[in-house]
């Protein structure tokens, strides 16, 4: 456990594990690298249980968050973590401004880079955005989000909540259920969680799965990764279940013949969960489209995470944000 | 006078004579003069090109490639597109007529040819719009445009989308005895597709084109021109069930020819990931690597090759698409389509030889005689290498070893795949109605 004093602020000096100039995915992080995202945010984890939820760390710092695209919880949480630590904090809902006015990304991004930013927090709809960014600019990026590719921070907040209830992933079942081919928060979990040890079962309808799930596996060098579209099958004994949030428009799309029978076979629901090991927890990246991907029962059940996802969510990006750019530099 | 120029000490290779020999050119007025044994050709009055180690072939053809004059001239003109034409060895190009305004009248076409009369390089053929505007709707004035010069007829960066349609214009075009030139690409299967789709649009998270985007309007094409016997050229074939297809219905006797680019022979969807070199772990988004008909598998350039090893795939054309840097310097799925691919092609396909995967004369054959052939008309385009021949060859050092700089191209596209890489094999003079257009700096 890295020594993080925290009650005047973060360690001057922390392991030398951390590699990263930007997050732009779990893909290229160590094993040892995600223990330390993990154990620096049981330190800020602290801080938010304190009366004054505030430390000097990012003090002068300025964190620009830049959306592309809607967002509410992401975004509030990147902005309450930037604040947590005292940086100074800009939005820019790139998605109603710039985007209108013709401007493009690499001006937008060298504008703020001019501006005096040290942290872009990017959300975009096009995958590879935050790879662009990375390359164009001085400041460090991080990615909230980029199309259907990667959602690093809510991978890194789901393996953690797991890991505070379960101590490990190791071998854990976790089956991930809905729209696998649309969902950043699957393809970088299938990276942070199997990194971590677990063994995981993507189940959906084939139309949101990928053309061929089983190629993508062993071509990207995933280990411990399965399909199984029976959502019966793929709950029976699960440790974890994480349901995805459907995007309605995909049965306009034509990927769904209706919403009703999606439901129907694919809802988690009380009866599906059960399946399941008595204590499995039941994860969703949210905002939950109640009685669709999700029951209500088991939303707010007993087993259900959610909420704490979010809790999480603030102290693994104040996590994020202190390891890019929090530490002196030599 | 003109002085005569002298070709010495190459060798000599001409697929349709089937002529493979060491031996001297001397061209006079534009023609071949004298063909000779090394040495025996008088040198009074000549300049002398040293062709030691190299190759001497007629000049290439490239039925396939985007001049962007008019309308888009940030991207390309006439002039800087034929200029990079030349450096790649190429002494006749078609363009395509998806420009603005596309090519679909007379007016558009005698543009394109005193244009490339003024201010180009070497011989451009235009190609006019299968429909006007290429908006897929009614068919442009055919007899119109072939009477201005037009070679053949395409709608290319969109499939004639109404079948019905094509197969009027097939009509149309079996009278006027010219190629309709298909792009092949089912707009709905493809829409939005940014990539091949398969493990690694999966992994990157963009939207694929699958390869029965590509297929099935091949197939479609097939009977139309089975049903018309009209003359059917493929566009830049992608996939090997394509090829398969496009075998088929050789053997069934209908009148079909298809051309494969120098990238859909030698890259895949992984060049869109990262590149060859090093170990970098970062994802690039490569946008240069961008390109519809998408770069596929290992299996399809397998299939491709084989294909046209066995004449399934009748030649080679670039399909040279240049863009402005703010054209790919973008998100990816923003990104324009395409490879500025004339100064690269030589040097990417000449990998193919040196690893076995195709024979030196099925390479000239593919980027000269057969070309050549499929046009079916004269259009000035010389026969070969002989005496009286207009001379329009190509020299090049197959074994040149040489680096891909985006920023010593003749072309204003600087967006390739290939930047960094190391080539072997690159042109030292190309050679147009006997004078030098090119010559290696």
């Amino acid at each position: 456990m890295a020594d993080l004093s925290l009650s005047t602020g973060l360690p001057e000096t922390s392991p030398d594990v951390w590699k990263h100039e930007h997050v732009l995915d779990v893909d290229d992080f160590s094993r040892d690298e995600i223990d330390l995202v993990h154990e620096v945010a049981d330190a800020m984890g602290e801080i938010l249980t304190r009366e004054v939820k505030k430390v000097p760390t990012l003090r002068g710092k300025t964190v620009v968050t830049m959306f592309y695209e809607a967002s509410t919880r992401t975004r509030a949480s990147f902005e309450l973590a930037a604040k947590n630590l005292s940086a100074d904090t800009v939005n820019l809902d790139a998605s109603k401004s710039s985007v209108t006015k013709g401007e493009s990304f690499i001006d937008s991004l060298r504008t703020i880079q001019a501006l005096g930013a040290d942290v872009i927090i990017i959300r975009h709809s096009h995958s590879g955005a935050p790879y662009l960014a990375s390359r164009s600019v001085h400041a460090h990026i991080v990615n909230a989000g980029d199309g259907w590719h990667a959602h690093p921070s809510q991978s890194l907040l789901d393996t953690y909540t797991i890991r505070k209830h379960l101590g490990t992933l190791e071998d854990k079942k976790i089956a991930i259920v809905g729209d696998i081919l649309h969902s950043r928060v699957a393809h970088s979990n299938l990276w942070g969680m199997s990194k971590l040890g677990a063994q995981i079962v993507l189940c959906g309808p084939q139309t949101l799965l990928p053309l061929d799930t089983e190629g993508f596996i062993s071509r990207s060098g995933l280990s411990g990764v399965t399909v199984e579209p029976v959502i019966e099958k793929a709950l029976k004994d699960a440790d974890i279940v994480m349901a995805l949030r459907l995007q309605l428009e995909r049965q306009q799309a034509g990927l769904l013949p209706t919403i009703r029978e999606y439901v129907q076979r694919y809802a988690i629901t009380a009866e599906r969960l059960r399946l399941a090991k008595p204590n499995a927890l039941l994860l969703h990246p949210g905002p939950v489209n109640e009685g669709i991907e999700l029951s209500p029962e088991v939303a707010y059940g007993a087993q259900s995470v959610i909420q704490e996802q979010v809790t999480n969510g603030v102290a693994i990006r104040m996590a994020l944000l202190y390891l890019v750019c929090g530490r002196k530099h030599n | 006078m003109a002085r005569d120029l002298l070709i010495i000490g190459g060798r000599i290779i001409d697929a349709d004579q089937n002529i493979d020999a060491a031996g001297d050119l001397l061209i006079s007025d534009g023609k071949f003069s004298q063909i000779g044994s090394p040495g025996t050709l008088p040198s009074k009055n000549a300049d002398v090109i040293d062709a030691a180690g190299c190759i001497v072939c007629q000049g290439f053809i490239d039925l396939h490639c985007h001049l962007r004059d008019p309308g888009f001239e940030e991207k390309e003109t006439i002039a800087t597109g034929t200029k990079a034409a030349a450096a790649g060895g190429f002494t006749t190009v078609c363009c395509m007529p998806n420009t603005n305004p596309p090519i679909d009248s007379r007016a558009s076409v005698e543009y394109v040819i005193r244009t490339a009369a003024q201010s180009g390089t070497i011989r451009v053929l235009p190609i006019g719009c299968i429909t006007k505007g290429r908006k897929g709707a009614e068919l442009s004035e055919m007899y119109d445009l072939a009477d201005a010069g037009v070679i053949g007829f395409s709608d290319d960066g969109s499939t004639v989308a109404n079948p019905q349609l094509l197969q009027k214009a097939m009509e149309y075009s079996r009278t006027l005895g010219l190629p309709i030139i298909e792009h092949c690409e089912d707009p709905m299967l493809a829409k939005d597709g940014y990539m091949h789709e398969g493990w690694v649009s999966t992994r990157l998270g963009l939207k694929g084109v699958p390869t029965a985007a590509e297929e099935v309007i091949i197939a479609r094409d097939i009977a139309l021109a089975q049903l018309t016997k009209a003359k059917l050229h493929i566009a830049h074939v992608s996939t090997a069930g394509s090829v398969e297809m496009i075998r088929r219905a050789k053997e069934a006797g209908i009148s079909i020819t298809a051309e494969v680019t120098p990238h859909h022979l030698t890259l895949t969807h992984e060049r869109v990931m990262r590149t060859g070199r090093g170990n970098r772990s970062e994802l690039l988004y490569d946008t240069n690597a961008k390109v519809n008909p998408p770069l596929r598998t290992e299996e399809d350039i397998a299939a491709l090759i084989a294909g046209l090893k066995a004449g399934v795939i009748d030649c080679i054309a670039t399909d040279h698409a240049p863009h402005h840097e703010i054209d790919k310097l973008c998100e990816f799925g923003l990104a324009a389509f395409g490879i500025s691919g004339f100064e690269t092609a030589l040097g990417s396909l000449m990998t193919l030889v040196h690893n076995g995967h195709l024979d030196m004369k099925a390479l000239i054959a593919a980027l000269t005689a057969v070309p050549s052939r499929i046009l079916g008309k004269n259009y000035g385009i010389p026969a070969g290498i002989k005496i009286g021949s207009t001379a329009d060859i190509v020299i090049f050092d197959p074994d040149k070893e040489w680096t891909v700089r985006s920023s010593d191209f003749a072309s204003k596209g600087k967006n390739t795949p290939l930047e960094g890489q190391a080539l072997k094999g690159k042109v030292k003079a190309t050679i147009y109605y006997g004078a030098v257009v090119y010559s290696e700096g």
